[in-house]
């Protein structure tokens, strides 16, 4: 009787998980499904759900007007540069704050927090000047460098947080063991603090690769990223929408597919780790 | 051997010449409107016939193209060599010095030919200061056979009363036709692009001589009362969010029996692979009450050069080319006369294979020369500009007071709330501007 329960509990939470998840994943269905419509049956009234007359015209056409792999290119080396800039930065800022807090760690935090609580909008102007007289209007060296400032205070929170739950009885047992800094920190902490480093790295990746704001406005051409490509297909007089899907599709297909990969990476790190 | 090495030298002086005359690269920065992506397309007719020139393309959301060359332009940061702009920032951006004036854009451009209300509203002082690539207005799109069945006959130039009337008779929501669909979002560039173009028809307008704003008028009362009202009646649900987009959704799924709204709109309701009602459509002035101004807006996308650009002599060359009569007859060669750039030129207006294919050719001309930025409204005003008054303030303003206005679309607040609020918010930024004390 209890297994009887047990198992409709299981079937009825299955159930409703993957009603959930559907639910969650449906703009992202709709949209591709809009993807492979024509522009009339994009916003047909009541919408088809699958059967309508299937069409890849709207990818061919989006390839023609644009060059996709150009501004793919620029999202790959825009997003993970800063992140990997970033990641040096913020692995050594927060490592100190989490193991050797000083009196004024606390304020350091929330003053680097303070920074993302400003509308980017604010500091628009300065910054294009500041871009112009340096030469860095439409390069990917400056869309790197604005993206890694922007997400710094947000990677180094989360690495801190992270590093703060890593118990300190686990590094003196390995320096009672005699473990030198070095060893402490590729054998003992390295390993630890990997699941909380690759969630980091691919919230900021993901951050970086829809950030909209700075990427729109300090890139033209040269450097423009996938926003712009994505940009690019809104209209305000012209129903564009299968071809605004298309291009959404293709902008948001390589992050899709990095998160699908490294979640399951995630969900194992998480699992076998020592701490948690 | 001196014959050889003058060979050489020669060619490859050539050589090095060949790269250099490909040295002009032109930053086009543009909307994502149909006919701005087919002149995308047809850049290699241009570089064809400029091989020292190429043309690299900055495509954009109108609000986010704004706010891109509107930073470049102020900061004089120099990534644009074309902008697309519209009316309103012309006369505004041409005062500041940020564009160049257009003097030389070719000997067979024909300036003349040029609408001559589309050309006063690009140009300031008498100077063209950026060159019309398409303008519209904007007219009443109804459905000729709904009208037929009411036994309703559509005038040319109707009456708001005609239009109320006719709308809540047209209205059948158990058959999800809905008698009229107006804009309703919020924004300077949305619903008070209708509105305030509503509200010249009823005499009302934005300031008066001294730049006070006129929202506490019985004028303005009557033009927000009428649209609330009706668009409560005969409006399709939801109707304080709907755009052009939306509406133009709605209308090609045969759910509006009236629309009311630009008039490049009018090639899109007809064309049978957009629309399932291509062959129902018939066109109308926009409505009037009897004061001499009708409702309909004027507007023009248009090439400038900003003054920040160091290749202003290739620019002016290609802008010459996109607005020219000869760029006319390229697209129709290649795509149509249906799909050339609509309400810029005299001539195309003249020409009978455009007449052929494009039924609402005459009432855009018609409606193009109805409305006046210079004289826009019943009594005078100290502003430039139809649907909107082209100052530096309005962008700002005219979405404060499009926020309220929809939000009594939606029933959250009422006509005189929304007017008051309108008023107040209006008179704060005007003193905070300068212009009243």
């Amino acid at each position: 009787m209890a297994r009887m329960a047990t198992t409709r509990r299981v079937v009825v939470s299955t159930i409703g998980a993957w009603l959930f998840g559907f639910l969650i994943f449906f703009p992202i269905l709709w949209m591709v499904l809009a993807s492979f419509k024509t522009e009339l049956e994009a916003f047909a009234i009541p919408p088809s759900f699958l059967f309508f007359h299937w069409t890849t015209e709207n990818y061919a056409t989006v390839q023609e007007r644009s060059d996709y792999f150009l501004h793919a290119t620029n999202s790959i080396i825009i997003a993970g540069g800063s992140t990997l800039i970033a990641l040096l930065i913020a692995i050594p800022a927060a490592w100190s704050m989490a193991f050797s807090p000083t009196k004024r760690t606390k304020d350091i935090l929330l003053w680097m927090l303070s920074t993302k609580m400003m509308p980017p909008v604010g500091v628009l102007v300065p910054i294009y000047l500041i871009y112009k007289s340096f030469g860095l209007l439409d390069s990917r060296i400056g869309l790197v460098f604005i993206l890694c400032l922007g997400n710094l205070p947000i990677v180094i929170w989360m690495l801190f947080t992270y590093f703060k739950e890593i118990p300190r009885d686990i590094l003196e047992a390995a320096r009672m063991d005699g473990a030198t800094i070095g060893r402490e920190l590729v054998h003992v902490l390295t390993p630890m603090a990997i699941p909380g480093l690759a969630s980091t790295m691919l919230l900021n990746l993901i951050l970086a690769w829809n950030e909209a704001f700075w990427t729109l406005n300090l890139s033209t051409s040269n450097a423009a990223p996938l926003t712009t490509f994505i940009a690019s297909y809104s209209s305000p007089e012209g129903l564009f929408w299968a071809k605004l899907s298309a291009a959404s599709t293709l902008a948001i297909a390589p992050i899709l597919v990095l998160g699908w990969f490294s979640q399951k990476q995630l969900v194992r790190g998480l699992t076998f780790g020592a701490v948690k | 051997m001196k014959h050889v090495l003058g060979a050489v030298c020669g060619a490859s002086c050539l050589l090095l010449a060949v790269p250099a005359m490909a040295e002009t690269t032109l930053t086009i920065a543009t909307v994502n409107n149909g006919d701005m992506i087919r002149m995308q397309g047809l850049t290699a007719e241009f570089t064809k016939k400029n091989p020292d020139i190429s043309v690299k393309w900055v495509t954009l959301e109108e609000n986010v193209l704004r706010q891109r060359v509107t930073t470049d332009i102020a900061t004089k940061g120099g990534q644009f060599d074309v902008l697309t702009i519209g009316t309103y920032e012309v006369p505004i951006w041409a005062k500041k010095g940020w564009l160049v004036p257009l003097a030389n854009l070719g000997a067979d451009y024909d300036v003349a030919d040029l609408l001559p209300k589309i050309k006063d509203a690009v140009s300031v002082d008498g100077k063209l200061y950026a060159a019309p690539f398409y303008g519209e207005s904007s007219m009443v799109m109804y459905r000729t056979d709904l009208f037929d069945k009411a036994g309703l006959k559509m005038p040319e130039s109707p009456t708001w009363d005609f239009v109320v009337d006719a709308a809540k008779k047209l209205t059948d929501k158990s058959a999800g036709v809905y008698g009229i669909c107006l804009r309703g979002k919020a924004g300077w560039g949305e619903n008070m692009a209708f509105l305030s173009a509503m509200a010249n028809s009823y005499g009302a307008r934005w300031f008066d001589e001294k730049w006070q704003p006129q929202f506490n008028t019985p004028e303005w009362k009557a033009t927000l009362t009428t649209y609330v009202d009706l668009m409560k009646q005969a409006g399709p649900p939801g109707a304080s969010s709907n755009g052009f987009n939306e509406n133009l959704a709605l209308f090609n799924a045969g759910k509006c029996a009236m629309w009311i709204d630009a008039t490049v709109a009018a090639s899109f309701v007809t064309n049978p692979k957009d629309s399932k009602v291509a062959d129902k459509v018939g066109f109308a002035m926009a409505p009037n009450t009897g004061l001499g101004k009708n409702a309909n807006w004027l507007w023009a996308w248009s090439l400038a050069i900003p003054a920040g650009s160091k290749k202003s002599e290739a620019a002016e060359k290609f802008i010459g080319w996109a607005t020219s009569k000869d760029y006319t007859k390229v697209v129709a060669a290649k795509e149509g006369w249906a799909n050339v750039p609509p309400g810029t030129r005299t001539s195309l207006y003249q020409n009978p294979d455009y007449l052929k294919v494009a039924p609402f050719a005459k009432l855009t001309l018609a409606s193009i020369d109805a409305a006046d930025p210079n004289k826009p409204t019943v009594k005078p005003v100290p502003y430039v500009g139809v649907q909107y008054a082209a100052i530096p303030e309005f962008q700002g303003i005219g979405t404060q007071v499009g926020q309220q206005f929809s939000a009594a679309l939606a029933g959250s607040m009422t006509v005189d709330a929304a007017l008051t609020a309108a008023q107040s918010a209006t008179e704060r930024e005007m003193k905070r501007a300068g212009y009243i004390k």
